[in-house]
């Protein structure tokens, strides 16, 4: 299953070894780790609690693999997003692409993480000091998920 | 057949929006045959109070309809499941 919300934590290299499977065909691994920063907009983060859309959110994320497998010559691909209460420096997303070569695998990592912060349903609560606040979508995530308006030519 | 009398959809509110209006979802009647996403959503600002002022002209909010996201011509069907929601914020 390339695709999993769960509470519990993850290990990365667990996860990165039944990734690769001792795939032959693998000559790249590319992997994102978000964690959770203690310091947010200025105000100190005690927890952050991160909801989702039970259903949909397991949907996006795998529409965002076969379209990131659409794209580039990717091998296989895998995400684990956590939700429920985490502090800060906690493991918070894993995102992971194995390839032959390593630029599909670093661009193919980098455009799920993008289109996973735009389009996947999840939503960041943060406990401060002054109380709760739900985090605010950013300008720059659009931005950055913009950039691949304009799909890249497969290469042979 | 679709019988007008108990055609509705469900209406789901998630994140900030679901404690903004205290509730996380409800069963809507749509009012006539073509409702759609930008119809229910002036269904929902004509409430006013905090309907109006989470939903309403310049906010962002977004729209999915049967888990995929809808823009204001989607046509609204009976048995349909809308969520209401504020622009993600994962990863």
């Amino acid at each position: 299953m390339p695709v999993r919300v769960q509470s519990e934590d993850f290990d990365v290299g667990r996860e990165l070894a039944a990734l690769r499977r001792e795939d032959p065909r693998v000559g790249a691994v590319a992997a994102f780790i978000g964690t959770v920063r203690d310091v947010n907009d200025a105000a100190a983060v005690a927890t952050m609690t991160l909801e989702h859309y039970p259903g949909m959110t397991e949907k996006s994320l795998a529409a965002i693999i076969d379209e990131a497998k659409r794209r580039w010559d990717i091998v296989d691909a895998l995400i684990v997003h956590r939700v429920g209460e985490l502090k800060p420096s906690d493991q918070i997303v894993l995102a992971a692409v194995t390839s032959a070569h390593r630029g599909e695998a670093f661009a193919a990592c980098e455009f799920i993480m993008d289109y996973l912060k735009t389009r996947a349903p999840f939503w960041k609560k943060e406990a401060t000091p002054s109380g709760a606040r739900w985090v605010e979508a950013r300008q720059s995530d659009d931005a950055a998920a913009a950039r691949w308006d304009e799909p890249p030519v497969k290469a042979g | 057949m679709r019988d007008a009398a108990t055609a509705s959809i469900t209406v789901v509110y998630l994140a900030r929006l679901r404690e903004a209006f205290g509730t996380a979802g409800e069963r809507i009647v749509p009012p006539g045959d073509a409702m759609t996403v930008g119809s229910l959503r002036e269904t929902l600002v004509s409430r006013g109070g905090v309907w109006a002022s989470e939903l309403g002209a310049g906010r962002a909010v977004r729209f999915a309809v049967n888990h995929a996201l809808a823009g204001p011509d989607t046509p609204l069907r009976d048995g349909d499941e809308v969520a209401v929601f504020p622009p993600v914020t994962g990863g």
